[in-house]
């Protein structure tokens, strides 16, 4: 058992967290994020001439052929600066129906473009009804000759509205939460009957609802098998859930980091606050948290490229459940112990807790993880370790 | 990043799981699987088994009976043994004061003590606390005087586990009541049998007689039985407190706990199904599983970064998590597991040393449940509670 990072994900750390160091900053992230796509144009193109974007590919598709772990190392310095440019839509999710789901000649057209950072991509799943359901669809695809036609509303799709294609769910048959008779299509975001509305969440990062009207796309659109497009969705979701705990796990980190150094500076009576027993002891809690966080996004990390689709959902649940509560607890408690200004948008404390709050929410928060795990029959119950 | 065991460790895993199969007594394990702890009989018979083995002191270094099997596979080892669940040896000795003889004790003392440790020829118990030094463990006063060959003890110590089977006590006392409270302090073995030592139980909230009271009455000590250099005694208490960091998690006892709440929750009936079938039941034992596995591999990481840097014999902060997290874990299964008994939990009809040769009031495994989660409320408060705990890595890694 191994807990260490080879030397070429060493080296890849060293230089992400460099990057990072120079672009990122309180200050020039309000930059960015005031910017119109409300991300930086010139770091993203840092991003994918580091190779960070050909990352999770194939390197006979042009890719590096890096795996769950390498990704779980980009997010979580990603997570450290709260950066803010798509590369979870991009490369995380939308790379992985392409990595999952593409046949050679999708991935063959897709892979560079992703990999030099002109591509991105988003992924328009969930609908209004549909909560945390991944087999909830009511968008329909309709046979039309070669090809097919859209129809539905998406929402909350991440990235969707800088996005230039779209990964779209739709059903082919069934009742809508029926697992069976769902397809995955990439859409021109500017293709005909395509609207989209973009909007920025809580934490200023962007979404968008897409709405399908008579839709056409050729039959080549169609990612995975059509009618068994859940489990695509399923395996690239999972992954998408560990590698947003490795998000997590460098916010909580960074954020507990910028606690206690203002526990060290801060002078209330006479004295610095840290010397509080009371705020010790709130800060070791979350230093707990902040590390069984970073200890179950390993095992999920691990887990998440399994070819066993029961062992690999419950460890990303697992995680998901973990990491949601440990991130509450981390930002609650930041903005507890830094006071006053812990409230004020000035601050960068109450940025990294709202983050946290929207990667609880992301993908199911914890409570639905916690019960998806039960329904499941549990963590070691099948499993003889 | 490799989180799997090797074919090495997963052979070496199976290997263990065999013998403990084999060799286990079937009474001791009945009573294992009830909760229960064996008698001192039952104890020193499988302590006897492991040592035949050369398993009783894997963690020892080879010279003095261990194995030289290196973190991860003392770890695989341990956790097995908790997982069957077999009796752990007596941690007094192996873990306590074996380890601090065979670092600081003189050859003597090593030849006399460690193969009688490891065969639990003599059986120990520890005297640190006292009624008036419980986490601040350095302001205690039980006083040893020398006089001649001799030190002459006087004092009381407390929350003694076990005493009453005791050989032999390792006791803090003072030796210097001038010196820093931290530098007047120094660790003597002390022969039970010698006059003026009396032990008293006492009770714990469960009806357990596990912990006593033990008073020292101008108790004479041969000066030969002196650890180390006298006055250095809180360096070997601190070097004992910090040693454990293997499994103090103790992850195999909570996985086992959570396999005895499966598999007795699936023979309770609520509302007319197995509990085990009440989805908030299982979100219950799923919530703990996921704190268990989380701490699993924290542990893991400690053990891996061990293996890595070899044992330095200085606590490493992390193991305070290991602390914290794991006596909240090990609490949380005792309280399902009460859960798990609904109302037939209440029947007091635990083993308090009288016997219990009464019919079982409701299933005959819920007698022990209740007692359980009382007596576990320990687990957060000894070895340092964990509010100690948070202190240090407040200090040692928060720098505050």
């Amino acid at each position: 058992m191994d807990f260490d990072f080879t030397e070429e994900q060493s080296m890849l750390k060293d230089a992400l967290d460099r990057l990072l160091a120079n672009e990122y900053g309180f200050e020039k992230r309000n930059t960015y994020l005031k910017a119109p796509e409300g991300w930086s144009p010139a770091v993203w193109n840092h991003i994918a001439e580091m190779g960070l974007c050909a990352l999770p590919f194939a390197e006979e598709d042009g890719g590096l052929g890096g795996g769950t772990e390498d990704i779980m190392i980009v997010m979580e310095s990603l997570g450290r600066v709260l950066a803010l440019e798509p590369y979870f839509a991009t490369v995380v999710l939308g790379g992985g129906f392409v990595r999952e789901g593409g046949n050679a000649a999708q991935r063959a057209e897709l892979v560079p473009k992703i990999a030099d950072g002109s591509l991105k991509l988003a992924f328009a799943h969930t609908e209004r009804n549909a909560r945390y359901d991944l087999s909830h669809v009511e968008t329909t695809a309709k046979k039309d000759g070669d090809g097919y036609v859209l129809n539905g509303a998406k929402s909350l799709a991440l990235g969707g509205d800088a996005a230039d294609k779209i990964f779209v769910s739709a059903r082919l048959s069934g009742g809508i939460r029926d697992v069976d008779g769902v397809a995955v299509f990439l859409v021109d975001a500017d293709a005909p009957g395509v609207t989209g509305r973009g909007y920025r969440l809580q934490d200023g990062t962007h979404a968008a609802e897409v709405t399908l009207e008579n839709v056409r796309v050729a039959a080549q659109a169609l990612f995975g098998e059509a009618g068994k497009g859940h489990a695509l969705i399923a395996k690239v979701t999972d992954q998408a859930i560990a590698a947003l705990c490795a998000e997590a796990v460098g916010a909580m980190s960074a954020l507990h980091d910028l606690t206690v150094e203002y526990l060290k500076t801060r002078k209330q009576f006479g004295v610095e606050i840290g010397k509080f027993q009371v705020l010790q002891h709130a800060a070791v809690d979350m230093f707990v948290a902040t590390e069984q966080a970073r200890s179950i996004t390993m095992y999920a990390t691990m887990m998440a490229d399994s070819d066993d689709a029961g062992e690999r959902s419950r460890a990303v649940s697992a995680a998901k459940a973990e990491v949601g509560r440990g991130a509450r607890l981390v930002g609650e408690n930041a903005i507890q112990l830094h006071g006053g200004v812990g409230m004020t948008m000035e601050f960068a404390a109450g940025h990294y807790f709202k983050r946290l709050t929207m990667i609880d929410i992301l993908f199911g928060d914890s409570d639905h993880h916690l019960s998806k795990l039960a329904e499941m029959g549990g963590l070691f119950e099948t499993a003889a370790a | 990043m490799d989180l799997r065991f090797t074919d090495d460790e997963i052979a070496f895993r199976d290997e263990v799981r065999q013998f403990f199969a084999e060799n286990l007594p079937n009474d001791i394990h009945a009573k294992m699987l009830d909760g229960e702890y064996p008698d001192k009989d039952g104890l020193v018979a499988w302590t006897r088994i492991l040592n035949s083995k050369g398993w009783a002191v894997p963690h020892w270094p080879e010279e003095h009976g261990g194995i030289g099997w290196g973190p991860m596979k003392q770890y695989i080892f341990l956790e097995e043994l908790q997982k069957y669940p077999c009796p752990q040896p007596l941690a007094f000795g192996v873990n306590m004061v074996g380890p601090v003889i065979y670092t600081f004790g003189n050859e003597a003392q090593k030849k006399q003590f460690l193969p009688r440790i490891a065969n639990l020829d003599d059986w120990w118990c520890q005297g640190f606390s006292e009624p008036g030094a419980g986490s601040d463990l350095a302001s205690l006063k039980t006083r040893a005087v020398r006089d001649g060959d001799h030190y002459v003890v006087n004092g009381q110590k407390t929350w003694t586990t076990l005493a009453q089977y005791a050989d032999w006590i390792f006791c803090l006392v003072r030796t210097d009541t001038q010196a820093k409270k931290q530098e007047g302090i120094s660790f003597l073995l002390i022969d039970m049998n010698t006059p003026g030592i009396e032990v008293r139980p006492i009770v714990t909230i469960d009806g357990g007689r596990e912990i006593n009271e033990v008073f020292f009455t101008d108790v004479r000590v041969p000066v030969a039985n002196l650890v180390g250099e006298e006055n250095k005694g809180w360096d070997y208490a601190k070097f004992l407190l910090g040693n454990e960091r293997t499994n103090i998690a103790r992850i195999g006892v909570s996985k086992q706990k959570i396999a005895r709440i499966r598999e007795l929750a699936a023979k309770e009936m609520s509302r007319g199904r197995p509990l085990l079938e009440d989805p908030r039941f299982r979100e219950k034992i799923a919530s703990v599983e996921i704190e268990l596995k989380a701490l699993e591999m924290t542990q893991l990481r400690v053990v891996a970064a061990d293996a890595k840097r070899g044992n330095t014999g200085k606590p490493d902060p992390a193991s305070s998590i290991l602390k914290i997290k794991g006596s909240q874990i090990q609490q949380a299964t005792t309280h399902l597991l009460m859960e798990v008994m609904g109302p037939y939990a209440m029947p007091f009809q635990h083993d308090t040393g009288e016997g219990w040769n009464e019919p079982p009031v409701g299933p005959d495994y819920a007698a022990h449940a209740a007692p359980g989660y009382f007596n576990y409320r320990k687990v957060s408060i000894y070895g340092g509670s964990n509010e100690i705990q948070k202190n240090i890595i407040a200090k040692a890694v928060l720098g505050l």
